[in-house]
């Protein structure tokens, strides 16, 4: 019933809606612990991304290695807006939400090693980071496939609290794809099912303007206003900052906030840059080092650094002093990850059935969920 | 409905699968249904008739028609630890929802190291409903057979429909249960009494000792068929019926052919890389000192599905091709 009225709502307003896609009431601004928490784990993510590309370029790394460099921000502040328990689906370019959602570093780098300590024990590597523990349900290699997933996991957090507990739909998910998904025609089908369903999904578009090594304004048609890709689906749409991450926490917590007690979907879109290539093989001759550098000069981190002093006088020193346990930090999951064995022989057959037959030898959870499990 | 005894019942092969889907999700609530048409319609074919009834929108749920979408969704709930039912009105239809329910579903466990599993059923009609022309005639065992990670079951009669079903439901791996629309109005016996069906276990349809037909689903009718023309040729066939291709029982096929030193495989998908062919290549690793002749193999012809009714009669396997070829195996020829 809410959706219907909802959608009538939408085609009346349409053009107050395109002055302002959603009314946000702004949450409140975090203090100061938990903005150098997060300034902790945005310089976590980029060391820790610093630190991959030279494994990848010591072939200590293979396949195909997307780094997120430039858009810590995104998966930090966003992450910070939802629970702990609510759900989280991305496509490949996934070490930093893994990370913002507390995946120990060294798991992560272990599973890029092909290691038996990896998150999915060497078997899935760059582009697929699962974690349970942290009800992170994977990096997805395929351009898009996510989003069905996202609608999926929405889909059935819902039907936990309302069919299976009787109650109230309590959870929101977070479903991240890139601009070049905005291209696949399973998005469109999530966020139509998402609509019909009234799934609390969040579709999180990061918005880092090329698509491998096309720009959107040539892949995507209306890209000057993406808002009618969910407008016509009778899902709100908002522009936030990918690049200040207490602005878009803000906007994020008051949107995730609305998704859960209206259990409807939204779709945001953050606007951001990769610093890096599409993958570790990108010269980038796609765009110019002017652009570049001027994306580089309005810096997430930076700026957060810059906040910190002004607003609340924290001193350089402390302000290095994180950086350097960061980066002792990452230097060790580097070593960790070095010194886990490779993934033995007996696990080639494992976890492609929950059961034993055939050739099939069952399954069993990497060390990652023994360690904080029961 | 308590009166009925149990050898006397009698019913359809859509029923049958109903009971089985109803009766797993009275047991278990994370089970759901979803597909086109399958609540208010009461099912294309009829399949979830007054379902929709009994357990409501929110577990019967018509979904609009974009495979790719729902799949993907259903998917994305069983990481979770939902048991969802997807009917494709088709199999045919699948194909356009082809990555998630071959990237995803039967490799999510492998690519999460053990953490996420996908339990999840895949069901609708398969194959060959009659002058439907090829782009909805898809027989996708072949084609889907070749993924690691999934099950596959291929009910023949109303028995195994509901007894397969049942384990498929109840399984935590992901499967793939092809029907036939041309055996959904066929009638059998079905046990009022709980039974299920393991997977991996190949029926011996009619006991024979001079050549083994091994088949799966619809084709199967055309096999017995075909061994009561030849039993009047004095030729008496084994039919035996593999149920399930993921898991496959070949140890059954192999003793079968043990015994009778000549078979013919029956498989309605096309030749090149199929069911058909591998098992001929099991039959021929394990059977090699034992066969008087190599396995012969009917397959629909290697063509796209034709409209024609004489075409497309003469397209799909039929007792005719496959009375040819036993006499063939059985140097009958």
């Amino acid at each position: 019933m809410m959706s219907t009225e909802f959608l009538i709502q939408t085609r009346e307003n349409i053009d107050e809606m395109k002055d302002n896609a959603f009314q946000l009431t702004q949450a409140e601004a975090p203090g100061k612990e938990v903005l150098l928490g997060w300034l902790r784990q945005m310089l976590l993510i980029r060391e820790f991304e610093v630190r991959t590309m030279q494994a990848y370029q010591n072939r200590l790394i293979g396949g195909f290695c997307h780094i997120y460099i430039g858009q810590e921000a995104v998966a930090v502040g966003s992450i910070a807006a939802v629970n702990p328990d609510d759900p989280i689906v991305l496509a490949y370019r996934d070490h930093g939400h893994a990370l913002a959602r507390g995946m120990d570093p060294k798991y992560c780098m272990a599973e890029m090693f092909g290691r038996i300590g990896g998150c999915a024990k060497g078997k899935g590597g760059s582009m697929h980071m699962f974690d349970a523990e942290h009800y992170l349900y994977g990096g997805h290699g395929i351009v898009g496939a996510q989003t069905p997933l996202g609608a999926g996991l929405a889909f059935a957090t819902k039907y936990e609290d309302e069919v299976i507990k009787g109650g109230k739909s309590s959870h929101v998910t977070l479903c991240y794809l890139g601009d070049g998904a905005l291209n696949q025609g399973c998005f469109y089908e999530a966020m139509n099912l998402a609509s019909l369903q009234d799934l609390p999904v969040i579709f999180v578009l990061e918005n880092n303007r090329y698509s491998m090594g096309t720009s959107i304004e040539r892949g995507t048609s209306m890209a000057h206003d993406l808002r009618v890709k969910s407008e016509a689906h009778g899902i709100h749409h908002a522009i936030v900052d990918g690049k200040n991450v207490i602005d878009l926490y803000k906007d994020f917590k008051s949107i995730a906030d609305w998704c859960r007690e209206e259990s409807r979907p939204f779709f945001v879109e953050a606007e951001t840059y990769r610093y890096k290539g599409h993958s570790m093989s990108d010269p980038r001759k796609y765009r110019t080092k002017d652009e570049e550098l001027v994306e580089e000069s309005n810096d997430s981190i930076a700026s957060l650094k810059n906040y910190l002093s002004e607003e609340y006088d924290v001193a350089s020193d402390a302000l290095k002093q994180i950086a350097q346990q960061v980066k002792a930090q990452v230097k060790q999951a580097v070593e960790w990850a070095n010194n886990s064995p490779e993934t033995p022989m007996n696990e080639l057959y494992k976890d492609v059935f929950t059961d034993h037959w055939g050739p099939y030898a069952g399954t069993s959870k990497p060390e990652m969920l023994d360690e904080g499990g029961a | 409905m308590m009166a009925v005894a149990t050898a006397e019942r009698v019913i359809e092969f859509r029923d049958a699968l109903n009971e089985a889907m109803s009766e797993e999700m009275r047991k278990d609530n994370r089970v759901y249904l979803l597909g086109e048409e399958v609540a208010e319609y009461n099912g294309a074919y009829k399949v979830s008739k007054g379902m929709l009834d009994e357990f409501g929108a929110r577990r019967v749920i018509d979904t609009p028609i974009s495979e790719s979408g729902f799949a993907g969704m259903a998917i994305g709930s069983a990481m979770r630890g939902l048991r969802p039912i997807v009917e494709f009105m088709s199999w045919s239809f699948s194909l356009v929802a082809a990555d998630p329910i071959l990237n995803n579903a039967p490799k999510m466990l492998y690519m999460s190291g053990g953490q996420f599993g996908c339990p999840i059923v895949f069901r609708g009609n398969d194959g060959a409903g009659g002058q439907l022309a090829s782009t909805h005639s898809w027989c996708v065992e072949s084609m889907y057979a070749n993924v690691p990670g999934l099950k596959m079951a291929i009910p023949y009669d109303a028995y195994d429909a509901k007894g397969l079903l049942k384990t498929a439901i109840q399984d935590d791996n992901p499967v793939f249960f092809l029907e036939s629309e041309r055996l959904l109005s066929t009638t059998g016996h079905v046990p009022v009494e709980e039974y299920t069906i393991p997977f991996g276990q190949a029926l011996t349809r009619r006991s024979g000792t001079d050549c083994t037909i091994i088949s799966f689903g619809r084709p199967l009718h055309f096999c017995l068929e075909a061994a009561d023309e030849l039993a009047k040729e004095g030729i008496e066939c084994e039919v035996i019926d593999g149920r399930t291709i993921r898991p496959l029982d070949i140890d059954s096929m192999v003793a079968s052919v043990k015994k009778t030193n000549a078979c013919v495989v029956v498989d309605q998908s096309w030749s090149f890389a199929s069911v058909g062919s591998e098992i001929a290549s099991q039959i021929h690793a394990c059977c090699f000192d034992d066969l008087d002749n190599h396995v012969f193999r009917v397959h629909s012809d290697d063509v796209p599905t034709p409209y024609a009714h004489n075409l497309e009669q003469a397209y799909l396997p039929n007792s005719r091709k496959i009375c040819e070829a036993v006499r063939q195996a059985t140097y009958n020829a």
